[in-house]
């Protein structure tokens, strides 16, 4: 087995895959930090201080603001009164939610990358792993060697899981290393809130506690971890069905994005928390962002895609022993 | 002479059609085994079911005494193939491809991958990459990556597709040399009699999906072989040759009989030239595949 996964860890390596994904995520990440840096820039200008709870201050004003515009859709209301109470939370608790330093944009970086850029990356090698094989031929003496099919579908899927550790891995390094440069390496024990639920229109603070940054980092890469695993067995078992990647990498390239757009409009189609695109932004939880359907929870979400996840793989394991190779 | 593998009514539906009717052949130790027919016979289905990529829907295959369905890991180790093309990582080199696929094979070493490729005679571009490498070269891999498990039954498809005629003598002299000096049992399949008739001991002729016949090359074709007679007058020719031998027809203005010997050619000679008629040129052909196939099956063309 571990001579079966050296083989397709090698295939991944030589093809330059998880090269290509390290630079990407360096580009975007040096794009990220520039951002980052002239909003602070920004900010600082137009309030005049380099004091956050000026800032702060700034900002619930802005939020009651807009709170107050006419004109604004009823689910935007709700979300902008519960920001508006954390940043009051925080404001009253002496809590600075936006000290710079590294650890920080790595927090920002992986809350907005949950969704689409990190479910992206992981797809870029999970939609080749059997369907080039397929569209290449080299199937064939893949499954011509003593080696028991459903060992070599295992090999690949133990590829998968390697290549995804990497890639969450390599965002958190390079985002770490890359921004600190400008932010500076400090910042690992900021306290943050966390344990907000949402319940209704309401912020419910009642398990709102402290934790040190690195406490909510950890939780948070482990929630993306997850989800690139979930997003990388959905390609998995699209990549076993379908021979062509373009198709796979089309098909779920779609599903990711439409799951991007149906977030920020499905409140009142309440079934759609059924769907897997949906549930992808887990760390939102943490930071006590209203989810896009009420009555949504972090175990809620963590089931639906484990799920989604489980039949995936069966329909994957059933499929790749049974079926004839033509 | 013993026997490795065994195939015995091995059918495949796919849906209601049923494209496999019922095959059954066996290959014997250090033959070289052709398989003949035109294109969309069922060749690559068959040769398919052999190797375990498609299940058979009903029969039997074993290889070395294990069932292919079975106990598939202990009767796939004995066989070695190329399935149609000889398809291997483009962005690998040659020897980085066999390692990879001696690490799926128990107690292949480095030393036995050193041997494959000397065997094949690729010392020279093994370490380029597969992407640079000519058909030939690529066939020639894909025989030592069959090779590398020593194998007792070989099946290769379609094995001198793309190759050269210094390439195709050579693969055919390879072929020859397996099965003669390492006793291994070769399948070949083709659409090219010429080939087969140079390389088998004996050869299945299949079309749509059935075997219509099996027996030995030389056998096969000596009983298909015609004698062309350019003669004239012709028909005075006939005369003498109905008398001696089996006439079939006439064809582009020559005289078709059936080839028998050479002893019966001359007599046939002798007495034409007895009865003064002008004889330009005696021809011994052997049927191409065309000719077989509608003599066998009776008016079926190769599509």
């Amino acid at each position: 087995m571990i001579n079966l996964v050296y083989n397709e860890m090698l295939k991944i390596v030589r093809k330059k895959r998880l090269f290509i994904i390290a630079a990407i995520v360096a580009v975007l990440v040096s794009l990220f930090t520039y951002a980052q840096l002239k909003q602070i820039e920004t900010i600082r200008e137009r309030i005049g201080t380099t004091d956050w709870r000026t800032q702060l201050q700034q900002q619930i004003i802005d939020t009651q603001n807009r709170l107050n515009s006419t004109g604004i859709s009823e689910e935007w209301k709700k979300f902008l009164k519960i920001r508006l109470q954390q940043q009051q939370y925080y404001l009253d608790n002496d809590i600075n939610p936006m000290a710079p330093g590294a650890p920080t944009f790595m927090r920002m970086f992986i809350e907005n990358s949950i969704e689409l850029f990190l479910p992206l990356l992981v797809m870029v090698i999970a939609a080749d792993l059997v369907s080039s094989e397929a569209s290449g031929g080299t199937i064939k003496l893949l499954l011509t060697r003593p080696v028991k099919r459903w060992k070599i579908l295992m090999s690949k899927y133990i590829a998968m899981i390697l290549s995804t550790s990497f890639i969450v891995f390599s965002v958190a390094i390079l985002s770490y290393a890359i921004s600190g440069i400008v932010f500076g390496y400090g910042g690992w024990n900021l306290p943050l809130l966390t344990g907000f639920s949402i319940q209704g229109e309401e912020l419910n603070t009642a398990a709102v506690h402290l934790i040190p940054q690195w406490k909510y980092l950890l939780i948070e890469f482990g929630l993306a971890f997850f989800v690139s695993l979930v997003v990388g067995t959905l390609t998995f078992m699209l990549s076993v069905l379908i021979r062509s990647t373009a198709a796979v990498m089309g098909i779920m390239l779609a599903a990711l994005i439409s799951g991007a757009i149906l977030s920020s409009m499905v409140s009142s189609w309440e079934s759609a928390k059924y769907l897997f695109m949906v549930n992808l932004r887990l760390t939102s939880y943490i930071s006590g962002m209203a989810p896009p359907i009420d009555g949504m929870t972090l175990s809620f979400s963590m089931m639906v895609l484990a799920t989604w996840a489980l039949v995936a793989l069966i329909v994957s394991f059933y499929v790749f022993t049974k079926r004839d190779v033509y | 002479m013993e026997e490795t593998l065994v195939v015995q009514n091995v059918r495949k539906n796919i849906g209601k059609k049923e494209i496999i009717k019922g095959l059954s052949f066996s290959l014997k130790k250090g033959e070289v085994f052709g398989f003949l027919g035109p294109n969309g016979a069922g060749k690559t289905t068959t040769i398919r079911m052999l190797v375990g990529l498609i299940r058979p829907t009903s029969g039997t295959i074993s290889i070395c005494g294990y069932n292919l369905q079975k106990q598939f890991t202990k009767a796939i180790q004995h066989i070695g193939c190329i399935v149609e093309n000889p398809e291997l990582y483009p962005y690998l080199s040659g020897w980085e491809n066999l390692e990879h696929f001696a690490r799926m094979v128990p107690g292949v070493t480095m030393h036995r991958i050193q041997e494959v490729v000397e065997l094949v005679g690729l010392q020279n571009r093994i370490y380029d990459l597969v992407r640079t490498y000519s058909l030939g070269m690529r066939q020639r891999l894909g025989i030592a990556q069959a090779l590398l498990g020593k194998p007792t039954v070989l099946i290769l498809d379609e094995p001198t597709n793309g190759l050269d005629p210094v390439g195709i003598r050579e693969m055919r002299q390879f072929i020859r040399s397996l099965a003669e000096q390492e006793q291994l049992s070769v399948l070949v399949s083709s659409h090219l009699l010429s080939e087969i008739q140079l390389m088998c001991d004996r050869v299945a002729i299949m079309s749509k999906g059935e075997i219509i016949r099996i027996d030995t090359v030389e056998h096969l074709l000596q009983e298909q072989a015609r004698t062309y007679w350019n003669v004239v007058p012709i028909n005075t020719a006939k005369e003498i040759l109905i008398n001696e031998t089996t006439v079939i027809g006439e064809k582009d203005g020559a005289i078709v009989t059936i080839y028998e010997s050479n002893e019966t050619i001359a007599r046939c000679n002798a007495r034409l030239i007895e009865a003064g008629v002008l004889v330009s040129g005696i021809e011994r052909k052997l049927p191409t595949l065309e000719d077989l196939f509608i003599e066998l099956t009776g008016g079926e063309t190769i599509d």
